[in-house]
């Protein structure tokens, strides 16, 4: 069983091929790299894998079930989470309400015109829950505006993770953060259990390097290499995208 | 909490005490609208403050329920049908615009509602056999329910006060739920939203029945307070004279659309008998807020007061160091 398949997926935006005939296995448990130069078409194989956009061709397996035409919001309630390389919080709310929507997300009670919200003490408990988790439950009743920037990052992750994801997709989750926020998300990430199987996309490779357990190459669209850390690090044609000829 | 139950309990008993602190029946009168205009503009303030969707074909649904019960008591048909008929019409329409107006959002969205509204409108004018056209349709009897007439002003104004307390203790309670919150995460970050696992479109439509059934109560108050109703009802200006009091008021607050639906009333009717060019007077009130309180009358006046409180308690005090790190 694969956590994770993606056969022959195709994308184009006029006569711009973004995705070109992308094919991605990857096993439960596994964390995946996904790097390449910028307009390699990362955040668009993201978006075509959650189902905020609709392939041209090709097909998506979630856990071995066909989940091509499968409503985005759908798609959560499988299982799938991920998170946002330009940060898409709730700006006007607290860090806790942040939290709380994304446990609402897959609850029965999001249809509820009557219940008082701040009420649902499950719902407030397992928001707090997830909060600590990254470490920012101490500043759970702070308006989002007040957080930094790094602390926003963690509130991204914060709702993935609330959200128990059997796959995680996190879009640059160092993008923006200093070195020492850095260090603190990457423990963060190392702390998540094998449970969840993780597809990251990140440009910072320094960092997200020791995260991996395999690594794909992305080329206008295109993969051009896929294999173990040691093989894409090694491979003439990653230094060749990367570094030019 | 205990301090918010008393201010409620004030409220409501100085709302009860109204029709004895002014007696004149006009000003009464003027008081039932002011209230039956509010539930309009919470209906309203669901859509503009609540989901983000800016409607300017409101009062094209207002009408609609008015004008059902006009045409069903000139039928022959009695109240409690006519005011049970309008509300399920009422809903039916404000379906309809939903489906149509939520294939988009902003200035579309706007634009749709408003052509909507329009086309409702330009019904009532031109379907002559159904509504009379600009002749309007009389009601000749307001209802008595369980016995009590509702012909006086203090009456109608009771009655009044009643549903009003109401649809305010619904939106408080609507927005406060579950359901209100996924409805201000689909106006802050649908995009979000929609990947959190909430059905955006769903949420919406459900937030447009609630303003739909706000504004159908709204307007069968309405056709018994006037007992009369025509096309102007229907027209672009009562749907934009709406979205000022929400606006105007505080769009996206509980009390926003009441004191936004109290300003327009008063100087419609009472500002008007003795200036004579009030239309101007509305328009310079309606620039101030927009100049000083751009977010409306209310969270303008409770940011005003916190900043004259803080100006009046003297210097501001030096905020102790931060703790050092243990």
């Amino acid at each position: 069983m694969t956590a994770l398949a993606v056969q022959g997926l195709s994308k184009s935006f006029g006569g711009l091929r973004v995705t070109a005939n992308v094919n991605l296995k990857v096993e439960p448990g596994e964390r995946r790299l996904i790097i390449g130069p910028n307009g390699a078409g990362k955040t668009t194989l993201f978006n075509l894998i959650t189902g905020e956009l609709l392939p041209d061709s090709g097909s998506i397996q979630l856990f071995d079930r066909d989940i091509t035409k499968v409503a985005s919001r759908k798609r959560a309630h499988l299982g799938m989470a991920r998170t946002y390389q330009i940060i898409t919080l709730f700006t006007h709310d607290t860090i806790l309400r942040n939290a709380t929507l994304a446990l609402l997300g897959l609850s029965p009670l999001r249809w509820n015109p009557y219940a008082a919200l701040h009420r649902q003490q499950h719902l407030v408990d397992a928001a707090h829950a997830a909060l600590k988790r990254v470490g920012l439950d101490h500043i759970a009743d702070r308006p989002l505006a007040e957080t930094s920037y790094g602390e926003k990052r963690r509130v991204e992750i914060a709702m993935a993770l609330a959200q128990n994801p059997k796959v995680l997709l996190l879009d640059e989750p160092f993008a923006g953060l200093s070195i020492d926020e850095r260090r603190d998300v990457r423990q963060l990430l190392t702390s998540i259990p094998r449970d969840v199987t993780i597809v990251m996309i990140e440009h910072d490779m320094d960092t997200a390097l020791e995260l991996a357990d395999r690594i794909t190459l992305l080329h206008f669209g295109e993969v051009i290499v896929e294999g173990t850390r040691a093989e894409v690090v090694a491979d003439p044609r990653t230094r060749e995208v990367y570094l030019g000829e | 909490m205990i301090a918010r139950g008393i201010a409620i309990a004030i409220a409501i008993l100085a709302l009860i005490a109204v029709p004895y602190a002014i007696t004149e029946a006009y000003y009464v009168n003027i008081a039932s609208q002011i209230l039956l205009y509010a539930i309009f503009a919470l209906g309203l303030n669901i859509l503009v403050g609540y989901a983000g969707l800016v409607s300017l074909g409101h009062a094209g649904l207002f009408g609609v329920a008015s004008y059902a019960v006009a045409s069903l008591l000139v039928l022959g048909y009695g109240h409690t049908v006519a005011i049970l008929a309008a509300l399920v019409i009422g809903l039916l329409f404000t379906a309809g615009f939903a489906a149509l107006a939520l294939r988009a959002t902003g200035i579309s969205f706007i634009m749709i509602t408003l052509a909507l509204g329009e086309i409702l409108w330009g019904l009532a004018y031109r379907w002559i056999s159904l509504t009379n056209g600009d002749n309007g349709v009389n009601v000749a009897t307001r209802p008595m329910p369980f016995g009590i007439a509702l012909s006086s002003a203090n009456a109608f104004y009771d009655m009044t006060l009643i549903v009003f307390v109401v649809a305010v203790a619904a939106t408080a309670i609507f927005v406060r739920s579950p359901f209100g919150a996924a409805l201000a995460g689909t106006r802050d970050q649908p995009r979000r939203m929609n990947a959190l696992g909430f059905h955006v479109w769903m949420i919406r439509f459900g937030a447009f029945m609630f303003s739909g059934l706000l504004t159908a109560v709204a307007g069968i108050l309405y056709v018994y307070y006037n007992r009369f109703i025509s096309p102007q009802t229907l027209a672009l200006p009562a749907s934009a004279e709406a979205l000022l009091m929400v606006i105007s008021g505080g769009a996206g607050t509980l009390l926003g659309p009441i004191v936004g639906a109290a300003l327009v009333v008063v100087i419609k009717n009472v500002v008007s008998a003795y200036v004579v060019r009030w239309n101007f007077m509305l328009g310079a009130i309606f620039v101030a807020i927009v100049v000083f309180m751009p977010e409306g009358l209310v969270p303008g006046m409770a940011r005003l007061s916190r900043s004259a409180w803080r100006a009046m308690s003297g210097p501001k005090k030096v905020l102790p160091a931060a703790e050092p790190k243990p």
